[in-house]
């Protein structure tokens, strides 16, 4: 029974036990278990449709999907949608990270409006903010417009906080011996105060990059134009089943990758400041 | 000296004469509202495409007295609750899996935290092939997005559990069942609580995004009809009542998810 309680030296315990047994496969290391668990998936998925468990139309075989997914590639097709989303996506978050540092600023700066207004931006980080897309639609048209200024819309909610959090956060001894060496207000914030929020800022930029792809590739798939969402669409249309399965792994695919790298980068900079 | 200056700076925002908090609010909003009319005003828009607050409201109005927009907000509210339960559900079940046993979770949780933050609306052609053009397919995707933050925030808050708090449990020999609810559950309600809210609110995307694409009823469908016949006044007050209903539903997991004795969760 006292087993059962995960406390910490009982793990560590059982671990050191667990990695002095000989190989089980049930104890390969988590990465192998995941190709496994991902191989396993792929396989048993070839092997029903094949054999007509699943509908192989509606759910094309792996392989089948591989093809498509050369095919996508040959044409060219996938390239140029990737690229069109990429720059759609970092070209929002670059309008909604502008837009967002200068609130974020403004609302460290201006304590009362802090006060006030926080509480409404955080409301709006939470708020559903991709369903406005319509009023959008209506205000740009159905192009390219629309799609940015929801990718901004969706990342300048957590640009703004992370960028107040960050000014706030900026320790005391490091503005009072800006005041020792008699700094300026303006050499104040660029030399002292900006580059030690800057880690926060960095988080909130990148968590308003996910919000700007998702949203992207969202208003992309919805209203049909642009790159990776409407590539997506325009395959369902056609019924091209085994293609469109090949592009929404490879958008899932693409956001896992960029997720990783953010991430990997994020954590980079806070180790190395 | 800082602190001094800490209490300054509280102490001026108590009297900084005329602004207030509230003041500055009701300013922001006046602001906002007046900004709206001016550039519908303006002409740089073509007509109606920011119509007058007036006509919002009284699209409004018109919107809560006809009974065929209770019909879609039926369809539109049983799909979002429908995929909520299922979709949280299994997030907490899984969640909890994954933060009891350390081998399922470095195994699993990272599919989960990798696949979180993907567009899940990229899912729907499927959706559609296998569940259809009606509910079901708005269900399937609204509990594909609610069951990845929910799954992420319990294994992370049964994680957190402090170890000093399980063996203090242990000295009074708690049973398996008692540490579960005297001191998993307690601890969980923070997590529970931010998970729920994520995940009605992603729900509730996912609905009625997908209502927007292909659907034959529900809010999002009837939004859509709006922006289609440029019926903008109505489309907003769709969207208006939409945000309005998501923003009540969070304070509500605010003001109930907690155990007797506790604070509410919210910052």
């Amino acid at each position: 029974m006292r087993r059962r309680l995960p406390v910490a030296t009982d793990q560590a315990v059982s671990d050191a036990v667990i990695s002095t047994k000989p190989f089980r496969p049930g104890r390969l290391p988590a990465w192998a278990m995941r190709l496994l668990v991902i191989a396993g998936a792929v396989g048993l998925w070839e092997v029903c449709a094949r054999i007509g468990w699943i509908n192989p139309f509606t759910a094309p075989p792996p392989s089948g999907i591989w093809d498509g997914f050369l095919r996508l590639l040959g044409e060219g097709e996938i390239a140029r949608a990737l690229a069109l989303t990429t720059i759609e996506a970092f070209g929002a978050a670059a309008l909604g990270g502008v837009f967002g540092i200068a609130g974020g600023y403004l609302l460290h700066r201006i304590k009362l409006a802090g006060v006030a207004f926080t509480s409404w931006v955080a409301a709006a980080a939470s708020a559903p903010l991709v369903l406005l897309y319509p009023l959008f639609l209506v205000i740009f048209g159905r192009n390219a417009g629309t799609i940015i200024a929801m990718g901004a819309l969706g990342c300048m909610p957590a640009i703004i906080l992370k960028t107040k959090e960050g000014l706030d956060g900026v320790r005391p001894v490091l503005l009072n011996v800006g005041k020792t060496f008699s700094l300026t207000a303006r050499q104040q914030f660029w030399m002292i105060q900006f580059p030690a929020a800057l880690p926060v800022i960095f988080t909130g930029i990148r968590i308003g990059l996910l919000f700007a792809i998702i949203n992207v590739v969202g208003v992309e798939f919805l209203i049909a134009v642009g790159g990776l969402g409407y590539l997506i669409a325009n395959l369902g249309d056609r019924f091209d089943y085994p293609a469109m399965y090949a592009g929404i792994f490879f958008v899932v695919l693409v956001s896992i990758a960029f997720f990783w790298i953010t991430e990997r980068l994020e954590r980079w900079l806070l180790s190395s400041k | 000296m800082a602190a001094v200056e800490q209490v300054k700076s509280s102490y001026a925002l108590q009297n900084s004469g005329f602004w207030t908090v509230n003041r500055l609010r009701i300013a922001g909003f006046l602001t906002l509202l007046t900004l709206w009319e001016l550039a519908g005003a303006s002409g740089l828009f073509f007509r109606g495409i920011l119509p007058s607050s007036v006509l919002i409201a009284k699209a409004l109005i018109e919107l809560l007295s006809s009974s065929a927009f209770y019909v879609h907000l039926a369809v539109t509210a049983i799909e979002v609750l429908v995929s909520f339960v299922l979709g949280g559900g299994a997030g907490v079940a899984a969640g909890l899996l994954l933060g009891a046993s350390k081998r399922a979770g470095d195994i699993y949780e990272p599919f989960i935290h990798y696949l979180a933050p993907t567009p899940k609306i990229v899912f729907l052609p499927i959706l559609l092939v296998l569940f259809g053009v009606g509910m079901g397919s708005k269900i399937a995707l609204g509990t594909i997005s609610a069951f990845f933050p929910m799954a992420l925030n319990i294994a992370a808050g049964v994680r957190q559990v402090s170890p000093v708090l399980l063996r203090v449990g242990k000295t009074f020999s708690l049973t398996p069942a008692q540490t579960v609810k005297m001191i998993y559950l307690p601890a969980l309600v923070p997590p529970l609580a931010t998970g729920l809210r994520i995940a009605l609110g992603i729900s509730i995307v996912g609905c009625l995004l997908s209502e927007y694409k292909l659907a034959k009823s529900g809010l999002g469908f009837l939004a859509g009809q709006y922006y289609e016949s440029f019926h903008v006044a109505h489309m907003l007050a769709v969207l208006i009542f939409i945000f309005v209903c998501a923003a009540l539903g969070n304070v509500l997991i605010e003001r109930f998810v907690r155990l007797p004795g506790q604070r509410p969760t919210g910052k």
